[in-house]
């Protein structure tokens, strides 16, 4: 118990670090961007010298960088992210608009992947035929070699949904794992004596080889939501999805910093949180089989 | 050597060979517009057809091939120094540095690999000559690609750390710094060897992915990421099957590296 308190201690100092590191980093990008110091206010002829006067000394105040540092998070805690330099939009705007498309397509493309990963996996260790084997090597192989925007553009070329893409990105490296995995779990020696003594397959499997791969298993979900995430990109830019992945990739062509930035964070946490998550419950796993 | 190994020599070596020897078997520079030809068939005279700018396909992509086979092992020169220079002291060091460096670590390796790279890219200048944008972008895949290799140096330095013979040089009175550069560095060779390999495919890939989003090497230089970009304006894939040629190539490539790979990984582990 003590051990999984330290744990989640440990991933929450990480998240915590993670905040403040990525904070201050998007801070001092933000300040150091190109066009910072002017301020379009002061072309407004309606202004008196007073008033400019004014804008000059509040952006002169915030030359500090760490003062900037301090503004700008007590503004994200209060859910203010700035303004889009390109889109002219509030950053947290766009964000709240976009997450539920992101969201949507990359719940139901890691749910494929790891439709088609376990269903692979679970029969080539069941089967252990090497024709079989060979045969879904090659075919996660191809993909694997395959850029993750040109899986995007063959979805588009073929119209299929942006999931299946993602599926298929993140198939071939979760598949190359379970697959070790459970080939492994099948050839140890309980399980052989198991199959000996005429155990079910289903029996053998949630009873004997769940708990003994359900950890290394989980850890590589979490390392998938990352790799989905990543594939977002490619997926929503190249099949025109108004998504997450999509408005990152526009922030990079437009050198749109402060909404670049605040997208990589927010990405990073939800992939820290993911992979927290599942070192935990992989923990508990753990933990309930000893 | 298996015989898939022994093809996939054989494949690197003919595509190695072409692309170094694109100044003779290309019918012209990379550059050379034929403005009377712009997206022609494939021809006697194009072999593979022209671009829309009426470039021939056929010596893109043999310079194409040229820059991505030789920047990419570049990159992952740098990145392996890089990995040696951060995860091979940090596991010689041990203690709060170790744990200090595999945080930072453990940290960039949950970025999601492509949100970093453009972000990074998107920091450099993007209206560069296309020279220093072909330079760029394999330099911020070497330093972005560090961190993986960095893990596993800084596991078996660690390892080393305790060795019979590490202890008896530190005895003897060797200084750390001699200590690291002269009998950690060459004990950890198999093993930088091993990510070296292991980096090129992975920034082949990436580079083809920035291309294509147009966030790669500028025109009018090419490589296998700018020649894929072509791909964008197609209807269907039997339209015009010739303008698949530079992704057949990559796959090929990547495929013969894998294949090669699968020793180095196992050492690598």
């Amino acid at each position: 118990m003590r051990t999984l308190r330290w744990k989640i201690a440990g991933h929450a100092l990480a998240l915590l670090a993670t905040v403040l590191l990525g904070g201050f980093l998007s801070a001092t990008l933000v300040r150091l961007a190109p066009g910072f110091d002017a301020d379009e206010q002061e072309l407004d002829p309606h202004l008196n010298a007073q008033s400019l006067q004014a804008l000059r000394e509040a952006r002169q105040r915030e030359n500090n960088i760490f003062r900037f540092y301090f503004t700008y998070m007590k503004r994200a805690a209060h859910g203010e992210l700035g303004t889009s330099l390109s889109l002219g939009q509030p950053v947290r705007t766009l964000l709240r608009d976009r997450a539920p498309l992101t969201l949507r397509l990359l719940s139901m493309g890691l749910g494929l992947a790891w439709l088609l990963t376990l269903t692979l996996a679970l029969s080539a260790a069941w089967l252990r035929l090497s024709v079989y084997d060979t045969l879904t090597t090659v075919v996660s192989g191809t993909f694997l070699c395959l850029p993750a925007a040109v899986l995007a553009l063959f979805s588009v070329l073929w119209n299929v949904p942006g999931s299946l893409a993602i599926a298929l990105i993140v198939f071939p490296h979760t598949y190359r794992y379970a697959r070790n995995l459970l080939v492994k779990a099948y050839s140890s020696p309980h399980i052989v004596t198991a199959r000996a003594k005429g155990l079910g397959e289903a029996r053998i499997l949630f009873w004997h080889v769940v708990p003994v791969v359900a950890p290394q298993l989980l850890a590589v979900a979490g390392v998938s939501v990352s790799m989905a995430v990543g594939a977002a990109i490619p997926v929503e830019a190249l099949c025109g999805l108004a998504g997450i992945g999509q408005l990152a990739w526009q922030a990079a062509l437009a050198r749109d910093l402060p909404l670049l930035v605040n997208i990589t964070i927010l990405v990073t946490l939800v992939t820290l949180l993911a992979n927290s998550g599942a070192d935990v419950i992989g923990c508990v796993v753990q933990r309930q089989e000893a | 050597m298996s015989l898939g190994r022994k093809l996939a020599c054989v494949v690197l070596g003919i595509v190695l060979a072409a692309s170094a020897a694109a100044n003779w078997l290309a019918p012209a520079g990379y550059a050379k517009q034929y403005r009377e030809a712009t997206d022609a068939a494939p021809s006697r005279a194009h072999w593979l057809g022209t671009d829309d700018l009426g470039r021939d396909r056929f010596a893109r992509v043999l310079y194409g091939t040229r820059i991505s086979l030789l920047l990419a092992p570049a990159a992952a020169l740098l990145s392996t120094l890089m990995a040696a220079l951060i995860g091979g002291l940090a596991g010689y060091l041990g203690g709060a540095w170790a744990r200090l460096a595999m945080a930072v670590t453990d940290l960039f390796l949950s970025l999601p690999w492509l949100f970093l790279l453009i972000t990074a890219r998107a920091l450099m200048p993007l209206n560069v000559s296309p020279v220093v944008s072909v330079l760029v972008t394999f330099m911020l895949l070497g330093l972005l690609g560090w961190t993986t290799a960095a893990r596993v140096l800084c596991a078996t330095a660690g390892s080393l750390r305790m060795s019979d013979f590490l202890r008896q040089a530190r005895a003897a009175g060797i200084s750390g710094r001699r200590l690291f550069w002269v009998h950690v560095i060459p004990n950890l060779k198999p093993v930088l060897y091993a990510q070296f390999w292991i980096s090129i495919p992975v920034f082949i890939l990436s580079e083809a992915n920035l291309g294509i989003l147009g966030l790669g090497v500028a025109e009018p230089m090419p490589s296998w990421g700018s020649l894929l970009k072509e791909l964008e304006g197609l209807v269907s894939v039997g339209e015009e099957p010739w303008k698949f040629v530079p992704l057949v190539l990559l796959v090929v490539v990547v495929t013969s590296f894998q294949f090669l790979l699968s020793k180095q990984e196992e050492v690598a582990a």
